[in-house]
């Protein structure tokens, strides 16, 4: 198309070749991350209400696309640090819902600012015996391009594949974002302070639109 | 004119007047389980309350409007000129940090943007792949192994650390746009720049405040991260203050 995008597909096309997994049967984790992305956008490129924050379908292709790719409990605990032990199942349980409707809405204001965006890897430091990784993508579009990192763990078992375990949106970590935060709850009202701050939270979203 | 004789006497009163204040927080205590990098905590968060209110009655009205009365072309123009002009004192910056690659690419970018941009106007460095490779003095600073120091909330300014605060006269007078005269130009300038850079952000602010449970930690711990991640042009070495990962999953081997 223009100038940009021939040479980003150059540039994906070198790093592919210069992969120790190019050959090997599991996919490279760097390949998978762009794989994923490019298919998320394309599904929000195709459809406007998504463009539009549309709650529920966001949720929809949320839950259908991401989520199974995404070791949630594991971004949960380490958010949660120590207390995550001590907490009974069930409110793991609420923790992980109310923290992954927080994120879904934010994802979903997101959603709505994706125009032509595109998918560009950055060189993978890793080699092909590491279980953990961190993929590093840039999203290019209009203005500055935006740092988007992803931290991976292989699953184990046969058929390998990857889950996401935390995310670097501008050099942030989502994770350790929240780990203060959570911290401050917890330590004032305990882990059900912490949940019921959330769900509060997640109201007051949702009364706004 | 009289404005040249002027500046470095209020360059001194503003210093001293840092000084003092940097004196008179030393002696805030705080509570036990407050952040080890935030020790001024209650003064940081009186900032940060003034600061809010000052973007909600006057910043943000002022960015909306823009936003709304200027097409988005003339916008990624405006925003261009200036990331041309701060190009000009990355370009410096990158020289005294010693980054070869960093200088060469920024000095390209400055002068294929000045000359064929139309002064900055159009980024077509960045259309042909060279990117930006932002540095400031903070960042300079910070390389030549001066420490952060605690986290800081200044006025209008907002996040920042101590090393910071003591480049942010560096890093602004650095700026290509101080030195513009008139004086009136100047300042227009500056404004535009101000509200330029908050209207590019309108739409993540809003995400950020509602996907905060307590803005003020949200974005301190944000900007403390975000600074770290500068330093190292992206790449920080693992941090050592992260806890040991829980185990729970079950799910590694």
């Amino acid at each position: 198309m223009n100038r940009r995008h021939l040479l980003a597909s150059f540039l994906a096309v070198l790093t592919l070749a210069a992969t120790p997994w190019a050959r090997g049967a599991d996919e490279a984790p760097d390949v998978w991350i762009k794989r994923l992305s490019t298919e998320v956008l394309d599904t929000i490129k195709a459809d406007k209400s998504l463009q539009s924050g549309n709650l529920p379908k966001v949720v929809a292709l949320v839950d259908a696309k991401i989520m199974p790719n995404v070791d949630f409990q594991r971004m949960t605990a380490s958010a949660a640090g120590p207390a995550w032990r001590r907490a009974t199942p069930e409110q793991q349980k609420s923790l992980q819902d109310e923290f992954k409707i927080l994120l879904v809405r934010t994802y979903a204001g997101a959603l709505s600012q994706v125009s032509d965006q595109e998918i560009a890897l950055k060189p993978l430091r890793a080699s092909a015996e590491d279980k953990e990784v961190v993929v590093r993508t840039e999203i290019r579009g209009r203005g500055e391009p935006v740092q988007l990192d992803y931290r991976l763990q292989k699953t184990p078992g046969q058929g390998a594949g990857w889950k996401i375990y935390d995310l670097n949106v501008m050099g942030v970590w989502l994770v350790e974002t929240y780990r203060g935060q959570f911290a401050q709850e917890i330590n004032a009202k305990g882990i059900d302070g912490l949940i019921a701050s959330l769900a509060e939270r997640n109201k007051a979203n949702a009364r706004k639109t | 004119m009289t404005v040249g004789r002027l500046q470095p006497a209020r360059m001194r009163v503003s210093l001293v007047a840092a000084c003092g204040a940097l004196m008179l927080l030393a002696g805030c205590a705080s509570g036990p389980g407050a952040n080890p990098r935030d020790p001024w905590e209650p003064m940081n968060r009186q900032v940060f309350a003034f600061n809010e209110a000052f973007d909600e009655v006057a910043f943000k009205p002022v960015a909306v409007a823009y936003k709304t009365v200027t097409p988005r072309l003339v916008r990624a123009g405006v925003t261009n000129f200036f990331n041309n002009l701060g190009d000009a004192w990355s370009l410096f910056n990158n020289v005294l940090q010693g980054k070869l690659q960093g200088s060469v690419e920024t000095y390209f970018r400055l002068t294929v943007n000045t000359v064929w941009g139309m002064g900055g106007v159009f980024d077509i460095a960045t259309e042909i792949g060279v990117e930006p490779r932002p540095e400031d003095f903070g960042q300079t600073l910070g390389l030549w192994g001066l420490p952060t120091g605690p986290y800081l909330v200044l006025p209008f300014f907002g996040s920042s650390n101590v090393r910071d605060a003591l480049a942010t006269p560096a890093d602004t007078f650095g700026y290509p746009v101080t030195l513009v005269n008139p004086v009136v130009l100047r300042n227009s300038l500056a404004v535009l720049n101000a509200v330029d850079k908050r209207a590019n952000f309108l739409q993540a602010g809003e995400l950020l405040d509602e996907s905060a449970l307590d803005k003020y930690v949200f974005r301190r711990d944000a900007f403390l991260q975000k600074r770290r991640n500068d330093i190292y042009d992206g790449v920080p070495p693992p941090d050592d203050e992260e806890p040991p990962e829980p185990e729970n999953t079950g799910a590694r081997p």
